[in-house]
């Protein structure tokens, strides 16, 4: 039930606010903008992300590998995160408003090319964001394994610099992976009723306990999501830079 | 000479209009209703403002200030000082006149979607960490402002489509109530319109009442209706078992 619209305003004013409503959209294209193209030189151009034993986070698990591939290897791998950003639930913030200008900006008039062509809501294709979780899940667990054996050198356990930005690579990514708002559904969001299962109990449930911890979390998700993306990218350039012989890991003991 | 404020206020109805520019003088604390309330008592005794309680708890002064939906009553005049402030209507809804919409819209949509309705009959027993969440919804005050700010009903008047913000956060009050047992997720998907919503959170930010609306209302519904009718896997496990899910609650047995 369409109503009429308002009759025609001079509207001369943008939306005011701490900052100008472009700021945030403009960030999102240069960051992920920014992103994307060194995803793609680095998925194009490298086939190994190994140096010494520190496994840069575009290169693991090494799935070329298990089936005898040796280009574009990070091409098997980096599909799954990316599914699981392009999905997720703040990152849709983040392009719709960047990219397709849906809206630019809160209160902000969608551009003039919009109104020819009819919205028709969000790309069902997101709704599978829960499968990509587990995917992420995969692929995080051996980004873990791959931070044991940052620390593992050939004289034994040490830490290098490279260590640690693995280390806080996996935490971030931890954070990032388990703030999630479909884990949030899963570990209980789609209950109407925890108490119920514990017969009316009035002491909280493990699984009301976990939702709450993850609800906690899940209102840092941009946060984690923003660190997590520049963690992984600090991460690789770390490790490219290894290979290419640019710097070198310093031993911190 | 004290300090005065600039205001433009939108003056016109259905027909058309333009701002007109009063002079207010300052006084400190002010909010933006205070002043166009003095235009309405020194200047302009026609100038249509919809008010009531003046202390954000009844959602009638919405209007759009430098652009940005917001409460009358609870925005602060010095946080424009050295600006003109402008002061129009709702733009989503039609005027009635001046700084008058007409939100009658929302009412036919309060109108088509199920209320509470419990499995067991009055007293219910359930525990307060288990209504803490629709406990949040609750505080809406129906200002209309997310309503207002939504791209799909502001831009694209795709109100045959989608209910807006606001009756996300009513269905997700009365979907995930402990003891409620109406199943509103085939309404949600199809004249609810959540797939409409592309989460760009503007319903969150302008909300006077800080609800996560999108967070803890919208998303956790898109969820349930993707657990419904978006996810395979959990279908084919419904259709090999023959199991119809239904978004129903259990009732805490009682003591």
């Amino acid at each position: 039930m369409a109503q009429a619209s308002q009759p025609s305003m001079n509207r001369p004013i943008k939306p005011s606010g701490k900052l100008p409503y472009w700021v945030e959209p403009a960030f999102t294209i240069v960051a992920f903008g920014g992103f994307i193209i060194y995803s793609l030189w680095e998925v194009l151009f490298h086939n190994t992300g190994t140096y010494h034993n520190y496994v840069s986070p575009f290169f693991s698990p090494g799935v070329a590998g298990w089936f005898g591939f040796h280009v574009l290897t990070a091409l098997y791998v980096v599909w799954v995160p990316f599914i699981f950003r392009f999905s997720c639930y703040y990152y849709r913030k983040e392009y719709y408003r960047a990219f397709s200008f849906h809206p630019f900006g809160c209160a902000v008039a969608e551009p003039k090319s919009h109104r020819n062509r009819s919205y028709k809501g969000e790309w069902k294709i997101n709704n599978l964001h829960r499968y990509t979780w587990f995917l992420a899940v995969i692929v995080l667990i051996f980004l873990w394994k791959d931070v044991v054996e940052a620390f593992i050198f050939p004289n034994g356990f040490g830490v290098g610099i490279g260590s640690l930005i693995l280390l806080i690579n996996a935490i971030l990514l931890t954070g990032y992976t388990f703030s999630c708002h479909a884990f949030r559904n899963m570990i209980g969001g789609r209950k109407d009723c925890f108490s119920c299962t514990a017969h009316g109990q009035s002491q909280k449930t493990t699984s009301y306990k976990l939702w709450h911890r993850i609800s906690e979390a899940n209102v840092f998700h941009g946060t984690w999501a923003w660190a997590s993306l520049f963690s992984v990218w600090i991460a690789d350039l770390y490790v490219r830079l290894l290979i290419m012989g640019v710097i070198h890991d310093v031993r911190l003991f | 000479m004290s300090e005065q404020y600039v205001l433009s206020i939108f003056r016109g109805d259905q027909n058309g209009g333009e701002e007109q520019e009063y002079q207010v003088p300052a006084i400190p604390g002010m909010v933006v209703l205070d002043a166009v309330h003095y235009v309405q008592a020194h200047d302009a005794p026609d100038l249509g403002v919809r008010w009531n309680c003046k202390a954000a708890h009844c959602g009638s002064c919405s209007a759009e200030i430098n652009g940005m939906p917001k409460l009358m009553c609870k925005t602060r005049l010095d946080e424009y000082q050295g600006q003109v402030v402008h002061i129009q209507p709702m733009r989503t809804f039609p005027i009635v006149k001046d700084l008058v919409a007409d939100v009658s819209w929302n009412y036919e949509v309060a109108k088509k979607i199920a209320t509470f309705t419990p499995v067991n009959a009055a007293p219910f027993r359930m525990q307060q960490w288990d209504v803490d969440r629709v406990q949040e919804f609750h505080h809406c005050i129906e200002c209309f402002l997310c309503q207002d700010v939504c791209h799909v009903l502001r831009d694209h008047d795709a109100k045959d489509q989608y209910f807006g913000p606001r009756f996300m956060v009513k269905m997700a009050e009365f979907e995930m109530h402990p003891v409620d047992g109406a199943d509103r997720i085939p309404q949600l998907k199809n004249e609810g319109g959540i797939g409409m919503c592309n989460v760009t959170k503007c319903c969150t930010e302008v909300c006077p009442q800080h609800i996560h609306i999108t967070d803890n209302a919208i998303i956790p519904l898109k969820e349930r209706v993707a657990d419904r009718y978006y996810d395979p896997i959990r279908n084919l496990i419904r259709r090999l078992t023959k199991k119809e899910e239904s978004s129903s609650s259990t009732v805490p047995s009682k003591a």
